[in-house]
């Protein structure tokens, strides 16, 4: 029993390290073709049919090209900033239910690495280290621009994970539990359970969030946009870059994973097409990621802080009072 | 087995980590140790089976850690080494050894009479969560309200300190009045 759990679960971390890097090089490529189409362009096209083979191209350039470490910086930490960023993007994956669990050659599968009664904190305080990548990236390279991408970085998730704790809150009332896998059972029952009608508010708080803990397009401020450098990312190169981009798209397929289970019943009853269902819905999460970064321009620093402290937090809280209330009266 | 690997593991490199933080001249070093060695103590609730609060150590302390980053920020440049003003180190040594033994026999002594007795036994059938909850609102509500007290009057004193001109918003402000703004503070800089 203890042998066979061991294996197991071993496995378990070896397919989903393998299939989310792949999907992290994949992303690159759905994410520079949806926008070349979004702003009629054609995007990669000339590596492989439709350009498909152009992440092998980059992946062998990543791996390939050399790792530079510049003279002033402090080189342990900015040599260990980016696996911090990659490798708690992997261990927040560890308490997320992939697909209901399935039978495979008469063995009972369940596709999550530890069931932990505490899933969703766990996966949102993980991710929340993650954001120590970034700013000892910016911190340790002795540029000016990475230190300013690092310290607005640190105040946009810092604020940002208020509200993220804030609008589970009140599902997690509901629910009267933190791991997924009760979140789940608790919507199994079909369209109309789903938190998201009872909770409409907390899901787009919640929904705001993911970009904010993502870094992606209306909150990217980790990047220095308008003086045109890459933010915490400018003195890397190679595979430590590589490492810092496969962080951030791996964040983004498990976010994409668990807003639908949090709030758009999950895998439902944890039949085939359930578990369909929730991959498409979380590739329509990944789709919403590229196609705002398409649609949207970066918000300035003060209007970030400005929605977070003066509009979502009071929301947030308004929100888990009421929820309160309804459910003791 | 696996327990018992896993403790000497993580107590090995937290108080590694914790010595790198004391010892190094180097702020960001002593900062990355200091989180590092904050995120693995959360191991050890892990290993008990306190799952609540092992998540609770990694969420607070990560934060925590952040906000003295950003004074390290502010207060050097972290890419140097800072010249330390060292007193007596025998002083030093000797009063910090004196603190670590006086904690530890504070915390051992009681273990050693052998009288203790849980006096809020562990609920049958409630999760880990649940167990928190019940024991902080049944006998450690005062001090958990007490504590809710303070860390508001911190943020209310707080934001008094920090809020000049906060019924300002730069964003709700249309072009023409911050540029007004914006001139009136460059007389003050001229005069």
């Amino acid at each position: 029993m203890e042998t066979a759990y061991l294996i197991e679960t071993v496995i378990k971390v070896v397919v989903i390290l393998l299939i989310f890097s792949a999907l992290a090089g994949i992303g690159t490529y759905f994410e520079r073709k949806i926008l070349a189409f979004m702003q009629r362009r054609l995007g990669p096209m000339n590596v492989g049919p439709y350009g498909l083979l152009q992440v092998a191209a980059d992946g062998v350039k990543l791996f390939t090209k050399e790792d530079i470490i510049p003279t002033n910086v402090v080189a342990p930490i900015f040599k260990i900033a980016p696996v911090i960023t990659a490798a708690t993007a992997f261990m927040a994956a560890a308490a997320i239910p992939f697909l209901p669990q399935f039978t495979l050659f008469g063995y009972t599968v369940h596709p999550i690495v530890a069931d932990i009664n505490i899933g969703i904190l766990y996966i949102l305080g993980i991710m929340g280290v993650g954001l120590y990548g970034p700013l000892l990236g910016g911190m340790a390279s002795a540029n000016k621009f990475s230190l300013l991408s690092a310290a607005r970085g640190a105040a946009v998730f810092i604020s940002y994970e208020v509200i993220t704790g804030l609008s589970i809150l009140a599902p997690i009332m509901m629910v009267g539990s933190l791991s997924l896998i009760d979140f789940n059972e608790y919507q199994s029952g079909g369209i109309g359970d789903w938190i998201v009608w009872s909770q409409p508010v907390a899901f787009v708080l919640f929904w705001i969030a993911a970009f904010a803990e993502t870094g992606r397009t209306p909150f990217h401020l980790i990047a220095n946009d308008h003086e045109i450098i890459d933010g915490f990312g400018t003195e890397y190169s190679g595979m430590r870059w590589g490492l810092f981009f496969i962080g951030e798209y791996a964040n983004m397929f498990f976010i994409s994973f668990v807003i639908p289970l949090l709030f758009l019943g999950g895998y439902g009853d944890g039949s085939i097409l359930g578990a369909l269902g929730l991959l498409a819905k979380m590739s329509f999460f990944f789709f919403f990621f590229l196609w705002s970064r398409a649609a949207w321009p970066d918000v300035r620093p003060d209007q970030l802080m400005w929605l977070c402290w003066k509009v979502l937090m009071p929301l947030a809280v308004i929100n888990v009072v009421i929820t309160g209330f309804v459910m003791m009266f | 087995m696996f327990e018992a690997i896993a403790f000497y593991l993580f107590a090995f490199l937290t108080i590694s980590m914790f010595f790198i933080a004391v010892t190094t001249s180097q702020a960001l070093h002593a900062l990355t140790a200091l989180a590092a060695g904050m995120i693995f103590i959360s191991a050890f609730f892990f290993i008990l089976g306190a799952d609540f609060l092992g998540a609770i150590q990694i969420v607070v302390y990560s934060g925590a850690v952040m906000a003295l980053y950003a004074f390290g920020m502010m207060f050097f440049d972290t890419t140097r080494d800072i010249k330390e003003k060292k007193g007596n180190s025998a002083i030093v040594f000797g009063l910090s050894t004196l603190a670590a033994i006086l904690i530890v026999v504070i915390f051992a002594a009681p273990m050693v009479s052998g009288t203790i007795e849980a006096l809020y036994p562990v609920v049958e059938g409630a999760g880990n969560t649940q167990q928190v909850g019940l024991v902080l609102f049944t006998k450690y509500l005062v001090p958990f309200e007490v504590a809710a007290v303070m860390l508001l009057v911190a943020m209310v004193a707080g934001i008094v300190l920090a809020g000049k001109k906060m019924d300002l918003s730069l964003t709700l402000m249309s072009d023409d009045e911050v540029m007004k703004l914006k001139n009136e503070q460059n007389k003050k800089v001229l005069l």
